[in-house]
């Protein structure tokens, strides 16, 4: 009832009210224009752009050549082991890097330093934080050269009479993983600690007295009431872990071999190293399908919010 | 009875937090391996991949990389394109988040929801066809060119931000300019922009962090090396030579980064950072 009534006047009173005519509209609206063209010319263009080469056979060496070639380039995609390569490594890379590292490391600092005493909570979220904003390929250059053979991953397993190994080798793709939780685990320790911080301190206390162990409180309470930032988080991290060039460029540059060159990396290759932009646009259209398919899901999953 | 039974409660607590600082620990060390690398390399004459304390710390190092070529050229150059783009970004936000705050109209919830959508979009993958146009439209190996892109690739997200910090100025301040007569580019110029000064802050913090730290970007639109950013010319830096001086490329690192983080501490030390960031994501 006075929800209803709060909204009628909240109508009331909003300038846009219904008795405004075309030209008054028109204005008002007239902000959103620099926004809108920018968007079109540098974004909306690029994707149809996008749409319209991974049709054709366009080479970097000249623009006249290039022809219409229908599906040709998915299906040679879908045919060339390269391709599927790149695409188990991108997944390995996401679900290793985001998923499961990123996502659980997340929001065991974020429940961690709820406990914690305050200087070493300052403490790990100044680290942690300082590793997300540095610049991209600084980050990639510091992991580089923890994992170099000639590192210090190496240097403290000797130390730890453990056998070293040139992982960067060996494991390439665990290695950029690793750099990959290093650089972004920041944010999901961000968003779970809004997260907790917004759960009723009774809930949990209330549990507490009812005799509620830490992994069931987690599992049966906390895990269920933070499920939305759950779902948002996965989705941001995920479209952020599928579109890593930078950081796995700088330490192995997909290699050795195409061992570490997930769907970016190996897009990049064909486009330029290659010289095949047609081909190499077909491989970016799918990324950004498959990140326009989990935009969508994020978006049903803020629906109510917007 | 009472007072053991809080007293054991009391007890538990102090256990949980020695576990909990225990834990966090050993990730904050594991975190400050690589960047105590970074400090201590950039110090050392003779610097390796290793972890190790220089044997007699030096500023050589800086002192090596601090020429035209190395270090200011390519700042500059990071300056002119991220604070170009972040400027045109945080204009072009402010004045699309206004209707879409603002006023009713069937058009603002699609509008909204193609922004949101777009932010998500792996702007990686476009970089192939943006090339492609670059160079049909001549805009390849500029600086603007390069600028522009980037603005646009951030302008969603700045959208998203700008429009729900706007919704937390109430209303009830600008009707009072509207009655006085004030058009619109006046109430938000001098009504909602000042209010949301914070927010505004956020913003353009957030969205040059981000420039700054590109690489894909420039690496494929500029190619010429005098227009190349910081974020592209510390990579060729660390593929050209054969020797890799360690030492000047940590050292390089450390200016390439310090505006970033200094820029970070400034909005967390304001507006609890990154944690007003998390807050305005999570949904």
């Amino acid at each position: 009832m006075t929800g209803v009534l709060a909204r009628t006047a909240a109508r009331a009173r909003t300038p846009g009210a219904p008795s405004v005519g075309f030209w008054t509209r028109l204005l008002r609206w007239s902000p959103l224009v620099p926004a809108t063209v920018l968007l079109l010319l540098f974004l909306v263009g690029p994707i149809g752009y996008c749409v319209l080469i991974a049709f054709t056979d366009t080479q970097l060496t000249g623009q006249e050549s290039a022809s219409f070639v229908g599906l040709a380039n998915f299906r040679r995609a879908f045919g060339d082991p390269a391709f599927r390569n790149a695409v188990v490594l991108t997944l390995v890379f996401t679900v290793l890097s985001s998923l499961v590292g990123q996502n659980t490391l997340g929001l065991a600092l974020a429940g961690l330093m709820r406990r914690a005493s305050r200087p070493v909570r300052s403490l790990t979220g100044a680290m942690v934080i300082t590793a997300w904003v540095l610049p991209e390929i600084v980050a990639g250059f510091l992991l580089y050269t923890f994992f170099e053979r000639r590192g210090t991953l190496n240097a403290l397993l000797e130390w730890l009479q453990l056998p070293a190994q040139d992982w960067l080798f060996t494991l390439p793709i665990m290695a950029v993983s690793f750099a990959n939780v290093w650089r972004g685990t920041a944010f999901s320790m961000l968003i779970y600690s809004a997260a907790l911080a917004g759960i009723p301190q009774e809930v949990t206390e209330s549990a507490e007295v009812d005799g509620a162990g830490g992994l069931r409180r987690l599992w049966h309470i906390t895990l269920p009431m933070i499920r939305r930032s759950i779902g948002t988080n996965l989705m941001l991290n995920t479209l952020q872990t599928l579109s890593v060039f930078g950081l796995i460029w700088v330490m192995t540059r997909g290699g050795p071999g195409n061992r570490s060159q997930t769907l970016p990396v190996f897009m990049y290759d064909q486009a330029f190293l290659k010289s095949l932009i047609g081909y190499g646009t077909a491989v970016a259209l799918l990324l950004l399908l498959v990140g326009a398919l989990f935009s969508v899901i994020y978006l049903r999953l803020l629906r109510e919010e917007v | 009875m009472p007072l053991p039974r809080h007293r054991h409660h009391r007890h538990h607590r102090h256990r949980h937090r020695l576990a909990a600082d225990a834990g966090l620990l050993v990730v904050a060390v594991a975190f400050a391996v690589p960047l105590v690398w970074l400090v201590l390399a950039s110090l050392d004459a003779e610097a390796t991949l290793r972890v190790r304390l220089p044997e007699s710390p030096t500023l050589n190092n800086f002192s090596a990389v601090l020429t035209d070529e190395i270090t200011f050229t390519p700042m500059l150059n990071s300056l002119l394109i991220c604070g170009g783009a972040t400027l045109l970004t945080v204009v072009c936000a402010a004045l699309a988040a206004y209707p879409l705050s603002r006023f009713r109209s069937r058009l603002a919830r699609p509008y909204l929801l193609t922004v949101l959508f777009s932010t998500c979009l792996p702007v990686t993958a476009v970089m192939v066809p943006v090339y492609g146009l670059f160079v049909q439209i001549d805009l390849i190996d500029t600086r603007y060119g390069t600028a522009l892109f980037l603005a646009a690739a951030q302008l969603p997200f700045a959208i998203w931000l700008m429009k729900n910090f706007m919704d937390g100025v109430p209303k009830v301040l600008e009707e009072a300019a509207w009655t006085d007569g004030a058009s619109w580019p006046q109430t938000l110029l001098r009504v909602i922009l000042p209010l949301m000064g914070p927010g505004v802050a956020v913003v353009a913090i957030y969205t040059f962090i981000m420039m700054w730290g590109n690489f894909f970007v420039p690496f494929m639109l500029l190619l010429s090396p005098e227009q190349l950013p910081a974020s592209v010319s510390i990579f060729t830096f660390f593929g050209n030579y054969g020797a890799i001086a360690f030492g000047e490329l940590a050292a390089f690192s450390i200016l390439y980064s310090t505006p970033v983080v200094a820029l970070y501490i400034l909005v967390s030390g304001r507006l609890g950072g990154g944690f007003a960031l998390g807050g305005a994501v999570k949904g």
